[in-house]
């Protein structure tokens, strides 16, 4: 495990932050203009399509990037990130379930799977679920502090490697099954769907998927400067040697439990702003998020990309999802194979990914 | 069985059934079927009710066709429409009747209603067992005390419990509403003998609570004798429930416990993550449906003894695989689990896909032997399936051939001798690629088995793998890595709390908890059950 990435010091030189800055712009000012100001039928147009495509894969590379975070710079491979993504994306769908109103199937106050399950009032904890703030709050709240209690205590016990990948698996196999349940309180297989409006705005109109789209993208601008300005500090070097050698890091003096417990926490956090994101744009969230396979999914992104150079997982992440959008359309027998080929041919062949093919002066 | 009739006639009609029966002949004679054709009301009562009390059961497909207005008579003689044509009952063979003189029976409501019961009753005599069971729960609405006698003929030849089971039920709720109080009490001693929650409610009906309300039983003597009953019952039934429950769960911990074992060796001897497992135990099943339909195609004779074939095939089919996996990316990542977790992840995903685009994503049907099929009443009330039976035998057996090859054999030792010291065993001269090699193939192999087995209880689809994934890595964690003897534990005490916590919480809760309590129980103690001792602990 050790040395593979080990001097991987990420986005540093002028020209690689002016390239993102570039792209940054390029998706927030171009895109936009030329779906909401091109008329459709003029070559140049993006459809509203593709916006919600380049949407979703924004709100991917966020969780790509925390990844990045947790296994890519500290070490710990989580599979069970695609849960905190689903917390999130279900915290921001209780909201958008209840800005419905009464224009649900039913008409009624309450959403229509309470309805259908006979239900005369909400459950407890979807109590102040109208209220946008609340929303926000619980898209942190949730994934956070379930990573926290989590993390506490598999830190403490110093359980490691494999053992803590599997039984994070374990955990958002767990929460799967939980949120199957339609008695569970959270629409059981369907999920949340059908929603009409956000803050006032209709979901479905082109503005409000620009404007989520936007959002989507700045978070991901945030998240990175956030993750750089995190590994390029003194913090960053703690979970560097976190990753590279545990034991001799406690035999200094330092105690890694806080360290892993703050990075595990905050990369769980970004997962669920990126799912609160992602579920008005993609207009469903359900249980299928919270399998075992679509955690282990992120997982390649970032070895794709490269793991413990931020800006690798981001390319990876939206490379693969293209990949995806485009092979399940026309090839759905291909998709699996490729999946499975890359999963194997980038972890014998490419350790550092993409971006380690990029920069061939380092050695690898 | 107790038997007086009360009408001695109807003795010598069972008496002379029982010959006729006996003989293999049908009782169905002309002047019967002239009755029921052309008599009058009473005399077609009397004929139905004949058939039945000499259990004719060659008169069915006439009463049948009286009942479904298909009995007619034509020139004087009956006949049976069957498919359109019409028939000669007695001889089956056609009649050539002209369609004008054809006339047909007419039936009332009484004589409808004795009919169906007849059916029914006759129904007990059926060949196959299913069938005698529907007619006996069929008769537990509306039977009276006529039947009483042909119950009792068929008690002294019936041999399936579940079917003697019901009859007896019945038997006990007709003689209980006896004027004769011997008869009620030897009622209520029938009931006790076959408890179930029908023999209590009656029992209980006939007590009419506490204060006893209309037609509740006058004797003191019964009284007591159905209280006693009513405590017997209840005793049997719990007990019953508990067996039932210990055995539920012995089974979930047993297709775990094939589910995990081949994951025991590869991940908990050899430490590799194969997150292909789950599809290990794929390939195993599909080769049992590969092997199936083959006998179905050309050895249709041999067809219940498939599974002796079928488990070497998906031993080696899986096997292979597992070499395959081994040399192409197992064996590049030793000692880089993580990545080894992912590329083993890949391998799946084209195991899925691969027997997907061979045998359709659809589920293949999996048929069992025949048997399978049934169950054994253990006691009343409780039946245990033999496709349960088999699965929990059958894990037993592949521990013990693990066992042996890992604790007996010459492989067995080099094997354990690499786990546990690589350096100095190759040092001695065991080339360890080899052994690698072989126990990877080894575990895949024994997932196949573990294939071969589930294929017999749940549906076989190219994501069959993916849902044991999560359950064989927990079994296998905590009973402890690199202990056999723990991972059986852990999978059969795995499967009894699951069953025992789903009364309570439901199938889907009492997982999740099984889950969280893994979780947490990992935490307190992450080398599992069975703590391997000293240095070997801390390189997990």
């Amino acid at each position: 495990m050790t040395g593979v990435l080990a001097t991987a010091r990420p986005l540093q030189s002028r020209r690689a932050i002016a390239l993102v800055l570039a792209a940054y712009a390029a998706l927030v000012v171009v895109v936009p203009a030329l779906n909401l100001a091109v008329p459709a039928g003029s070559a140049f147009h993006v459809s509203d399509y593709t916006v919600a495509l380049l949407g979703k894969f924004l709100c991917y590379a966020i969780v790509a990037l925390a990844v990045d975070l947790i296994w890519g710079y500290t070490g710990i491979l989580s599979l069970g990130h695609g849960l905190f993504f689903a917390l999130g994306g279900y915290a921001m769908g209780m909201y958008l379930m209840r800005s419905i109103g009464r224009e649900g199937v039913y008409q009624s106050d309450l959403p229509d799977f309470m309805v259908f399950l006979d239900w005369k009032e909400l459950p407890w904890y979807w109590f102040g679920s109208q209220h946008f703030l609340q929303a926000c709050l619980f898209v942190v709240l949730a994934p956070g502090l379930l990573a926290l209690v989590f993390g506490w205590f598999a830190f403490r016990s110093r359980i490691r490697g494999v053992y803590f990948s599997i039984i994070t698996q374990a955990l958002t196999f767990a929460f799967m099954l939980l949120f199957f349940r339609n008695n569970t309180g959270f629409g059981g297989n369907n999920g949340f769907t059908d929603f009409k409006r956000i803050l006032g705005f209709a979901i479905a109109s082109p503005r409000t998927k620009v404007a989520l789209y936007v959002l989507s993208a700045t978070a991901l601008l945030g998240a990175l400067a956030l993750c750089r300005s995190l590994v390029l500090s003194k913090f960053g070097r703690v979970l560097t040697a976190i990753r590279d050698e545990e034991s001799r890091l406690r035999f200094c003096g330092y105690d890694p439990v806080g360290y892993k417990l703050f990075v595990w926490t905050l990369s769980a956090v970004m997962c669920g702003i990126a799912g609160a994101l992602y579920v008005p744009q993609v207009g469903i969230i359900n249980p299928s998020e919270m399998s075992p396979a679509n955690s282990v999914e992120i997982a390649i992104w970032v070895a794709v990309g490269g793991r413990g150079s931020l800006i690798g997982p981001v390319l990876g992440a939206a490379l693969v999802n293209g990949a995806k959008s485009w092979l399940t359309v026309s090839f759905p027998e291909l998709w699996l194979f490729l999946l499975g080929l890359l999963f194997i041919l980038v972890t014998r062949y490419l350790p550092r990914g993409i971006v380690g093919l990029l920069s061939p002066g380092q050695k690898p | 069985m107790r038997s007086a009739p009360q009408v001695p006639s109807l003795a010598l009609a069972i008496a002379a059934a029982a010959c006729l029966a006996a003989r293999g002949a049908s009782a169905l004679d002309a002047a019967s079927l002239e009755k029921l054709a052309s008599g009058d009301g009473s005399a077609k009562l009397a004929a139905v009710q004949e058939a039945v009390t000499s259990a004719d059961v060659a008169s069915l497909p006439v009463l049948r066709a009286l009942l479904e207005g298909r009995l007619a008579i034509a020139a004087g003689r009956a006949v049976v429409e069957e498919n359109g044509a019409w028939l000669d009952p007695l001889t089956q063979k056609p009649a050539s009747v002209a369609a004008a003189e054809v006339e047909k029976v007419s039936i009332n409501n009484r004589l409808r209603r004795t009919l169906e019961r007849a059916i029914a009753a006759l129904g007990l005599f059926a060949p196959r067992a299913a069938d005698r069971l529907h007619a006996a729960r069929t008769l537990q609405e509306g039977a009276d005390e006529d039947l009483l006698p042909v119950l009792d003929r068929v008690l002294a030849q019936e041999k399936d419990g579940q079917v003697r089971e019901a009859v007896q039920s019945l038997q006990g709720a007709l003689l209980l509403g006896s004027r004769d109080r011997d008869k009620r009490l030897a009622a209520v001693d029938v009931l006790r003998r076959a408890p179930s929650t029908r023999s209590k409610r009656l029992l209980l009906e006939r007590l009419g609570g506490a204060a006893g309300g209309p037609g509740a039983e006058p004797d003191p003597a019964v009284r007591d004798a159905i209280h006693r009953a009513v405590n017997d019952i209840d005793g049997s039934l719990r007990l019953a429930e508990v067996v039932g429950w210990v055995f539920s769960g012995l089974s979930l911990g047993s297709v775990l416990l094939l589910a995990a074992l081949g994951l025991a060796i590869t991940f908990g001897l050899m430490g590799v993550i194969n997150m292909a497992h789950g599809e290990l135990l794929m390939i195993g099943a599909y080769a049992t449906y590969v092997v199936q339909s083959f006998f179905r195609a050309h050895l249709p004779g041999a067809f219940d003894w498939y599974l002796l074939a079928a488990a070497p095939a998906a031993f080696l089919a899986a096997g292979v695989v597992g070499l395959l996996l081994e040399v192409t990316v197992v064996r590049a990542l030793y000692g880089r689990p993580l990545e080894t977790l992912l590329a083993t992840w890949g391998a799946s995903l084209l195991l899925i896909q691969a027997v997907r685009s061979t045998f359709g994503a659809q589920n293949v049907e999996v048929a069992n032997p025949s048997w399978m099929s049934g169950g054994v009443t253990v006691m009343t009330g409780l039946v245990l399936p033999y496709n349960r039976i088999a699965i929990v035998a059958f894990a037993g057996l592949v521990v013990f051939v693990v066992w042996l090859l890992i604790e007996r054999t010459r492989l067995g030792l080099l094997v354990r001798a690499v786990m546990q010291n690589r350096g100095m065993a190759a040092g001695l001269g065991v080339a360890t690629p080899w052994v690698d090699l072989l126990t990877f193939a080894l575990g895949a192999g024994i997932a196949g088995l573990g294939g071969c087995a589930l294929s017999q209880i749940g549906n076989v689809g190219p994501e069959l793998g993916q849902g044991f994934i999560v359950d064989s890595f927990m079994v296998v964690v905590l009973g402890g890595v690199g202990q056999l003897a723990g991972t059986v534990l852990a999978a059969v005490g795995l499967g009894q709390v699951n069953k025992l916590l789903e009364p309570f919480a439901g199938a889907v809760l009492a997982k999740i908890a099984v889950l969280a309590f893994i979780i947490l129980f990992i935490q307190r103690r992450p080398q599992g059950l069975f703590a391997p001792r000293g240095r070997a602990a801390e390189e997990a």
